[in-house]
């Protein structure tokens, strides 16, 4: 369990979007109501350049959150010690506001995959992924967030439900959760459920950081909708909608536009973080 | 080449290059000349588009899947054989026409 | 609708899917998807399981795409993507860090067929990786030239030079530059028949590729492997009599590409 003395200065509870290097002029000179910056950790594992050039200017006008998505948390494998190695300077340095990271694996023994894959959820999988937050948080000093993932099929196996999982995770380690209201309503719709009934069993009290961005719309083998995580285009009504209705039970919280696919303009994105302004805007202070 | 020559060819050299400067001191960390190198090998969490055929399709180099269906620019390229003896070099034409037929 | 996901069944009844079954099927499309993935009646699917294995192949093809600008122009859009399938299939990434993937891709146009008359295309490959490595290298601090020239002659002739981590040289009989140069910029001439070793600097952020002659090559590889000035001269006077150190020299140092010498008595 985390000590919590060391936990870190958080995120504003305010509008934050995924850095693009194309975006760095425009976010110095035309910010709108963005206050924090997310950056993906492995970007940033070089030697130098201008990947950490550009960070340093930035982390003079932005708080910065790092978001992991090569740690493989989820992992059958014990973490890679050279990767945790690697996270750990770069969070020494930068002194980022958030650490995260995703409930998925994405290594098998040497191989990095590329992708969030998914995990079933029984108490041998809940104990393993408990130890790696545990690992996590003991090298980097500092409580970490756990983000939910958007799922495209169901594990015969698991005995648990997500929520119920993410929970005990906290319970057990002390971390805290990223809600991803985009990929609640993109796993509601695939699996079948209500995402409201989701958010109503998921442990809202934890919640350090909320993301909502764009899906796609596919068919599973019988016609079945299939929404896909594609982070390419602006979030759906009913995702704004979901994060109204977390953000009613978080209080306000930070919120990041997330937009990785054919990456618009900046005042296409930054008029997405204004809608995220109005949502927080509209929020009682908690 | 005698010693002394060498060393007069030296620095000859170095009091040339001395004269230079450093012509990009100024460059700004925003403004990068193209953005293809920072783009390639960027981590991130999106999905790709779909169930698209991408990752299911098969691919078979020997046989007629590897079909040359667009052509790239080395058709414009003409190299003549190098010095070494490396024959053979050009255009995806003599490419298509190496290839087992359907 | 259920209220919430999952459990599906009882527990101890359902079949299991471990990460080594998963990943298997990913990367081969011809294996069946493995057993205990379902859609939410629990019945088996195989478009759900499909979405990973079309994220996994189109992020690494991208990632190719991306990784290898000129490669992609030089065999076409589609030739491209099915070399660069093929590759990703054969080789994942050893590492989570996207920015060194393609590492093993010249070795596997080495042995690749149907290109091995086009025998060029792996030194593009291997010019396009130093790019990147050049862009993601250690920031150094450039050499003050002044120091270069207070040396008594004896003394420069047994200096050594060290180059900033940024630098990278590319060794090939073919015109890669002239390649590159061809495929990345507007009215670029043709390239001609000639051997074209390639020197990468990055004076501040942005890599930048210099054509080298065979004589400067050679010398700059004698830099790298820390030879005394002389020795360097030498191994390039081997190549061609002729050899001015002078506009290489003068390139390095308008490149920030030294950044300290070390003299005998160092």
């Amino acid at each position: 369990m985390l000590d919590a003395t060391l936990t870190p200065p958080r995120l504003p509870a305010a509008p934050g979007v995924g850095y693009k290097a194309q975006h760095f002029a425009d976010l110095r000179e035309a910010p709108g109501p963005v206050k924090w910056l997310e950056v993906h950790a492995e970007n940033y594992m070089g030697d130098g350049g201008r990947p950490h050039a550009q960070l340093r200017a930035l982390r003079e006008d932005f708080a910065i959150s790092v978001h992991g998505v090569g740690l493989s948390i989820g992992g059958e494998g014990r973490l890679d010690p050279d990767h945790l190695g690697r996270l750990k300077h770069l969070v020494a340095w930068l002194e980022p506001a958030s650490f995260s990271e995703h409930l998925a694996w994405s290594t098998h023994g040497a191989e990095f995959l590329d992708d969030l894959l998914p995990l079933p959820y029984t108490d041998a999988t809940l104990t393993r992924v408990a130890d790696h937050i545990d690992e996590v948080q003991e090298v980097l000093g500092r409580r970490m967030l756990l983000e939910n993932p958007s799922s495209y099929l169901a594990f015969a196996e698991s005995t648990w439900s997500e929520t119920d999982f993410l929970a005990e995770l906290v319970r057990r380690t002390g971390c805290g959760l990223l809600l991803d209201v985009n990929n609640v309503f993109i796993s509601a719709t695939n699996l079948d459920y209500t995402p409201q009934s989701y958010l109503d069993a998921y442990p809202l009290a934890a919640v350090g950081e909320i993301h909502v961005g764009g899906h796609d719309e596919d068919e599973d083998d019988h016609g079945a909708p299939l929404l896909i995580d594609s982070h390419g285009r602006e979030a759906a009504e009913p995702v704004w909608a979901l994060l109204d209705h977390a953000l009613a039970g978080t209080g306000p919280a930070p919120v990041l536009v997330e937009w990785d696919n054919d990456v618009p303009n900046w005042p296409t994105l930054r008029a997405e973080a204004e809608r995220a302004a109005s949502a927080l805007a509209s929020v009682p202070a908690g | 080449m005698s010693k002394t020559m060498k060393s007069v060819a030296i620095i000859g050299a170095v009091a040339a290059a001395m004269t230079a400067h450093s012509a990009t001191s100024a460059e700004a960390a925003g403004k990068e000349k193209c953005y293809g190198i920072s783009l390639a090998g960027e981590n991130d969490c999106a999905a790709g588009p779909g169930t698209t055929c991408a990752g299911t399709s098969t691919v078979d180099y020997q046989g007629n899947a590897w079909t040359l269906v667009d052509a790239g620019t080395c058709a414009e390229i003409e190299l003549p054989a190098m010095a070494d003896g490396t024959a053979r070099q050009g255009s995806l034409e003599e490419l298509d026409r190496d290839l087992p037929s359907a | 609708m259920l209220p919430v996901p999952w459990p599906l069944c009882p527990p101890g009844d359902a079949m299991t899917t471990t990460q080594a079954e998963f990943r298997a099927a990913l990367l081969d499309p011809a294996r069946a998807v493995p057993d205990g993935l379902t859609d939410p009646k629990g019945e088996p699917t195989s478009r759900r399981f499909a979405v990973y294995r079309n994220n996994v192949t189109v992020a690494l093809i991208d990632a190719l795409r991306t990784g290898f600008p000129v490669l992609c122009k030089l065999l076409g859009d589609q030739n491209f993507d099915q070399l660069a399938r093929l590759f990703a299939r054969a080789h994942p990434p050893t590492s989570p860090l996207m920015m060194h993937y393609g590492e093993a891709l010249p070795a596997f146009l080495d042995d690749f067929e149907p290109l091995a008359h086009i025998a060029y295309l792996q030194d593009v490959a291997r010019l396009e990786l130093a790019l990147r490595r050049a862009y993601h290298a250690a920031d150094s601090t450039a050499l003050d030239p002044a120091r270069l020239g207070a040396l008594a002659p004896d003394v420069l002739m047994q200096t050594r030079l060290h180059l900033s981590p940024a630098v990278q040289l590319v060794h090939s009989r073919w015109p890669i530059h002239d390649i590159w140069r061809y495929n990345t910029q507007a009215d670029a001439p043709k390239p001609r028949g000639i051997a074209q070793p390639v020197l990468v600097t990055r004076a501040a952020f942005d890599p930048e590729p210099h054509a080298l002659t065979l004589a400067q090559a050679a010398w700059l590889q004698a830099i790298v492997e820390n030879a005394p000035l002389e020795k360097a001269v030498d191994a390039a006077t081997a190549h061609d009599a002729e050899f001015d150190l002078g506009p290489l020299l003068t390139l390095l140092i308008q490149q920030n590409a030294l950044t300290d010498i070390s003299t005998p008595k160092d």
